[in-house]
């Protein structure tokens, strides 16, 4: 897994020239998902370039984020009507990353102004999009809260503070931990540089996340030969039943 | 062993999977239910999405019926002619069904009625065959003959038909309309709907106990494959993966479970499923009653 398959690449930065540039590797770009795939560990890293010296003041911050592809979602909540809990109020929220983790090299509050989070939407509430709630409903964004609680307990929306270690200003590398349950989909990794709050480098790239092997072969069948695969899924069945019953009825004689 | 499920996305334990099908698979040999009101919340439990758990639950209920209907065919416990005349009210009842969900799609709440439906239905069904059996089996202990073929008004309907197999000669109207009611019921309550046709070919057809299970498995095989393939072909909800982890649980529970149900005594089978079906009763309410531990929920999709 740890082969470090990506060489490393340059950023073609909107920057000014003197300014700090990030060149970054990754222990892989593409995650493959088979039939035993049970997680799976991404290691980013990287080097800062610059022409000029290290900048005394304010200190480098790092963070990387990696954002799984987003879906739309519909947040229900229930509240309790003629004493039985009923599903009431629903806000829709328009665009969620299915999977979102955040890595810093300190605390985000201390490496990210909220300016600079509204600007790149970097923290999680900020990578959540929701258009505005139903009339009726006031507090939409305990909606929005509601879905980072369900998701982060389930490790799909992460939040690691200090997780990643900057050597002497130049050298960084964290890990990111890709939970069991993965959706398919190209996985937007982005790396901010900050000093004081202020984003200085920004870099952007992808990590597949595919199906491949058995997996692929049904999941593409499911999708374009459905009656095939109905009928397959239902041969297994008999044939299963069937096997079952001819099995036993032999251990009776 | 974790095991990835290409359709629900997931990774889940083979040896769990295999445990829980087997378990239900049990309980669908002896009672003659696909156990599918069982199993759906289990699957949801693990961590399945809800479309999908419901999707490859028929499908797994295909090979448990198939597997239990064949151990049932050998003791010649399967009324073909009652589970054909079952079968035709029961497709005509499942398109009703399926109509009438959508109706009340459209109106919201579709979840709230689908477990008041339950609630109500397994709490009644329950309550009444408890009572039954236990009546029953303290007549036999006082050693008074069981009353049976009472003679009722249903005995006085035209189309009159011989049931071989179940010792019965009465009319198709009444099987048919139990096809009906539990095909719409079952449509509605996503489900097989064994646990409604069970008691129903007991008390309101009259049926043996032991020639029930086997008919209602063989009536299942069909409703639950025409549901697979519904929700294959239109949901593309079918984890094939998932089925066969379940399923080689299933087939051999169906199988030890036939067994089981045979050597036991009618009211002792009777009571049982009475006290699971109470049991899920009870479950059921009491997510309606307390407060749940997370108000909110996550759904795909827009509205």
């Amino acid at each position: 897994m740890r082969t470090f398959l990506l060489a490393l690449a340059f950023a073609a930065s909107c920057l000014p020239a003197s300014a700090e540039e990030v060149v970054l590797g990754l222990s892989s770009d593409t995650v493959s998902i088979n039939t035993n795939f049970d997680g799976s560990e991404i290691l980013i890293f990287g080097a800062v370039k610059r022409d000029a010296p290290i900048p005394s003041e304010p200190r480098l911050q790092v963070i990387v984020t990696v954002a799984g592809p987003s879906e739309t979602k519909t947040i229900r909540r229930k509240e309790k009507r003629f004493g039985i809990w009923v599903n009431t109020d629903a806000v829709e929220i328009d665009s969620a990353p299915s999977f979102y983790a955040i890595s810093t090299s300190t605390l985000l509050g201390l490496s990210l102004s909220q300016t600079e989070d509204v600007r790149h939407r970097i923290s999680i509430p900020r990578a959540i999009r929701s258009i505005d709630a139903p009339a009726g409903i006031t507090d939409s964004e305990a909606f929005t809260d509601a879905l980072i609680r369900i998701k982060s307990k389930s490790n799909q929306y992460q939040l690691n503070e200090g997780k990643v270690s900057v050597d002497e200003e130049t050298l960084f590398r964290t890990s990111i931990a890709l939970p069991a349950a993965l959706t398919e989909g190209d996985y937007q990794t982005r790396i901010f540089l900050t000093r004081g709050g202020a984003v200085v480098a920004q870099y952007e790239t992808s990590i597949y996340v595919r199906k491949v092997g058995m997996e692929r072969w049904l999941f593409t069948l499911s999708r374009e030969r459905a009656f095939l695969y109905g009928l397959l899924s239902l041969a297994i069945a008999i044939a299963a039943g069937w096997g079952a019953s001819a099995v036993f009825g032999l251990f009776r004689r | 062993m974790q095991i990835y499920l290409p359709i629900a996305e997931v990774s889940v334990n083979a040896f769990l999977l295999l445990g829980l099908g087997g378990i239900v698979g049990i309980l669908s040999g002896m009672f003659g239910v696909g156990g599918g009101f069982l199993m759906t919340p289990l699957l949801f439990f693990i961590g399945i999405p809800p479309a999908v758990a419901v999707a490859t639950e028929a499908n797994q209920i295909v090979a448990s019926s198939f597997s239990g209907v064949l151990a049932h065919f050998k003791r010649k416990t399967v009324d073909l002619r009652m589970g054909t005349v079952l079968l035709i009210g029961g497709l005509f009842g499942a398109a009703l069904g399926v109509m009438v969900f959508n109706y009340l799609k459209a109106q919201g709440q579709v979840d709230l009625l689908v477990k008041l439906c339950y609630v109500v239905f397994l709490g009644v069904i329950g309550a009444l065959m408890f009572i039954e059996s236990l009546n029953a089996i303290r007549n036999v202990k006082k050693g008074k003959a069981p009353k049976r073929k009472k003679h009722n008004w249903i005995h006085g309907l035209p189309l009159k038909m011989r049931f071989r197999v179940s010792g019965l000669y009465i009319s198709v109207i009444p099987p048919l309309i139990v096809g009906v009611l539990v095909g719409v019921l079952a449509a509605i309550m996503g489900v097989g709907g064994g646990f409604i046709m069970v008691p129903a070919m007991i008390y309101l057809l009259g049926m043996p106990t032991k020639v029930v299970v086997g008919t209602s498995l063989f009536q299942i095989i069909f409703v639950t494959a025409f549901t697979t393939m519904l929700h294959a072909t239109t949901n593309y909800t079918v984890d094939i993966v998932l089925a066969v982890l379940l399923l080689i649980g299933g087939v051999v529970g169906a199988q030890i479970g036939a067994r089981i149900g045979v050597r036991m005594k009618a009211e002792q089978l009777r009571i049982l499923l009475a006290l699971m079906v109470l049991i899920v009763c009870g479950k059921l309410a009491l997510e309606l009653l307390l407060q749940p531990s997370e108000l909110y929920s996550i759904a795909a999709g827009g509205h």
